[in-house]
């Protein structure tokens, strides 16, 4: 039942040398790439009336996503937010278990009860969020204050936002919090410049994000976002300095979002001068010219890849559309575990 | 030996965090200083390291209740009014309460809520919140109005695997005594006869209860029997003992703290109405606080809120009907 820890988990150790830098590399690309593809799938589907709610991309974000996961280790926790198919299929979720949420079925972890990116398996780090920017903060450092309690050391939690996020009280309670408690938390702020369709001069009025962190008394982090090479270093030391004791560090990342909120937003809003500076810039396409720079592949590689990726995502769709749905004369209808304590009154 | 309801709370804390090491206090204060109603006395020192002062955070702080939950904690949580757990609101009704249904993982905190109007509160520290969480899925929501229930009652919402709303009585804190605590309980979910009487039912919870019983030995001078339910916990409610007691007395009235529109006592009154219609001999009644904030001066707020007298009035009129 639990999520599998992968390939990348174990391909990708953190890098200290040429060798393993290309290997985290390739690694982290590949996970953006399977991201990208499944997400594109979903979208057509979404556009096909084949997933009910919404579906939101990380597209764009891929290369921040993905950075946060490959540098985290089993036992650690992450709490993901609405862009990170990619941390999540590198933090170990399945391919299963996120086509399944999207397409309600039965058999997924989420059984069709709630769906997209409100998805997770707690009890296995992998936090599943609510949508109220800022709520899963104080989660990750309830859960990290507990490890403290049980004596349990080493283990990081992270937690992604936008920048949208940040305007919250709590966003502030929950950074707050874990800053006076000095826990091992990295908090990642995509500034993605819009909160779907407020721009960030609407949103925030300091110079920049990561000023925020001296506030709070903790390490803070800039990185450009659409530069997986920079991306996967940063995050490299962010969590190398929670894990080791450097108490809770904030990572702004600067990058545009390349798509709408979620699919049924055509994202008109975003100013078209933005979209040709190097925040617009697409950072699967840059890692590629990267791989290709660096001849860490060539384009037949990436193109076969780019293959093996949408197989295994169609393969996936093609079973999860064949397994059942939620069906309510099943559903037990009781939102406690303890079921001797359901109001009967109302149920019946 | 006396115990307060209160201390009664005190009592259940230091018995949980000595039977269970997975039980932790987390709130404003409750370290060495012991909280704003000393609920927490001399705990930090007895448990050292399990008894900690959070920052003036109600959403982060159950939001880290949940986190710990996640991890196999039993956080018994303190808010140092029921006020302002409002402020924490969106992570007990949108996180805590949804958390198993969505995910399977169980959340097992418990939320204290120091609840109901004391001599000059006021507004914002006299407030009754059951109703507001009855009303979601996924809490338990307990209503002590004895010692030996505040006792018991926290134990078991320790040991439940859901997310419960204790809310205790701040008016019985130190009013209310018991000659010892109770080495057993009826569970929660189990409504209790406070008092029986043949001619007239009153369901109460939490304080109610207490000026409930004040009235029926009032009532019973003048040769009225009234019967007193207390509801113990108002989710899950005892409809089952509410109709058994409405079909003895064949009159209904529901009597409840907070403020008017919905709520506990409208439920009660629509359960017996929907499941009892053919028990009423009169149409069922209600008393609630009035539909205005909690005034600060003793003199409103004595006629803000249902007491004895206002109740005795209630039951008289329901009585003539």
């Amino acid at each position: 039942m639990g999520i599998g820890f992968g390939m990348v988990q174990a391909m990708v150790t953190p890098a200290t040398g040429a060798g393993s830098l290309k290997e985290t590399y390739l690694g982290a690309y590949r996970w953006m790439l399977l991201a990208r593809v499944s997400e594109e799938k979903y979208a057509s589907l979404y556009r096909g009336g084949k997933i009910h709610g919404s579906v939101f991309l990380g597209k764009g974000q891929e290369a921040l996503s993905v950075s946060i996961a490959v540098n985290l280790r089993k036992g650690d926790i992450f709490s993901p937010l609405i862009r990170d198919q990619a941390g999540r299929l590198a933090f170990g979720e399945s391919l299963l278990d996120s086509t399944r949420a999207y397409l309600g079925s039965r058999l997924g972890a989420m059984r069709g009860r709630d769906g997209n990116i409100h998805r997770g398996r707690p009890r296995d780090g992998y936090f599943a969020m609510i949508s109220h920017l800022g709520a899963m903060i104080p989660a990750v450092a309830g859960a990290l204050l507990a490890r403290r309690m049980k004596g349990m050391t080493g283990a990081v939690g992270a937690t992604t936002i936008g920048e949208g996020g940040t305007s919250t009280g709590a966003f502030h309670e929950g950074v707050n919090l874990a800053a006076v408690e000095q826990l091992p938390l990295v908090i990642v702020i995509a500034n993605n410049q819009y909160a779907y369709s407020t721009p960030a001069s609407k949103q925030f009025a300091c110079g920049d994000l990561v000023d925020k962190a001296a506030g709070y008394g903790i390490a803070g982090h800039s990185v450009d976002g659409t530069d997986l090479a920079a991306c996967l270093e940063t995050l490299r030391k962010a969590v190398g300095a929670a894990r080791d004791g450097g108490g809770p560090q904030m990572v702004v990342a600067s990058l545009l979002r390349l798509a709408g909120h979620g699919e049924h937003d055509d994202f008109r809003y975003v100013d078209p001068e933005l979209r040709r500076t190097a925040l617009g810039r697409d950072c699967l396409e840059a890692a590629e010219a990267a791989l290709l720079e660096k001849r860490w592949a060539t384009p037949k590689e990436i193109a076969a890849w780019r293959a093996e990726a949408a197989r295994q995502v169609d393969e996936t769709v093609a079973a999860v559309q064949r397994e059942p749905l939620p069906n309510p004369d099943e559903e037990d209808w009781c939102a406690l575990s303890s079921k001797r304590l359901v109001d009967g009154f109302t149920t019946e | 030996m006396s115990i307060t309801y209160l201390e009664a709370i005190r009592e259940a804390q230091a018995k949980a965090l000595a039977d269970d090491p997975r039980v932790f206090l987390y709130g404003q204060d409750i370290g060495s200083f012991g909280g704003a109603f000393k609920a927490t006395k001399n705990l930090a020192k007895e448990f050292p390291g399990r008894v900690l002062d959070s920052t003036l955070s109600e959403d982060a702080i159950i939001g880290a209740a949940i986190g710990a939950a996640i991890e196999g904690m039993r956080p018994i949580v303190e808010m140092q009014y029921a006020d302002f757990s409002t402020v924490g609101f969106n992570q007990i009704v949108n996180h805590a309460a949804t958390l198993f249904w969505r995910t399977e993982t169980p959340c097992p905190i418990t939320i204290r809520l120091p609840s109901g109007g004391t001599n000059g509160s006021g507004p914002f520290h006299s407030q009754n919140m059951e109703s507001l969480y009855a009303h979601y899925p996924g809490l338990v929501v307990m209503t002590p109005a004895t010692v030996e229930d505040a006792y018991s009652m926290l134990l078991e919402a320790v040991a439940i695997d859901d997310p419960v709303i204790f809310c205790e009585h701040k008016y019985l804190y130190y009013h209310l005594k018991a000659d010892g605590l109770p080495t057993e309980a009826e569970p929660v979910g189990k409504a209790k006869i406070a008092r029986p009487g043949r001619d007239v039912t009153v369901v109460a919870y939490s304080a109610m209860v207490h000026e409930a019983l004040e009235m029926a030995r009032e009532l019973a001078t003048e040769g009225t029997e009234v019967e007193v339910v207390d509801l113990r916990s108002v989710k899950p409610l005892d409809t089952d003992t509410v109709l058994a007691s409405v079909a003895r007395t064949g009159r209904l009235l529901a009597v409840g703290e907070s403020f008017p529109w919905g709520g506990v006592t409208a439920e009660v009154v629509a359960r017996v109405a929907s499941a009892g219609f053919g028990l009423l001999d009169a149409a069922p009644q209600r008393l609630n606080a009035k539909d205005t904030p909690v005034p600060f001066h003793p003199n409103l707020w004595g006629t803000h809120r249902p007491t004895a007298r206002a109740i005795a009035i209630a039951v008289r009129e329901l009585l003539r009907s």
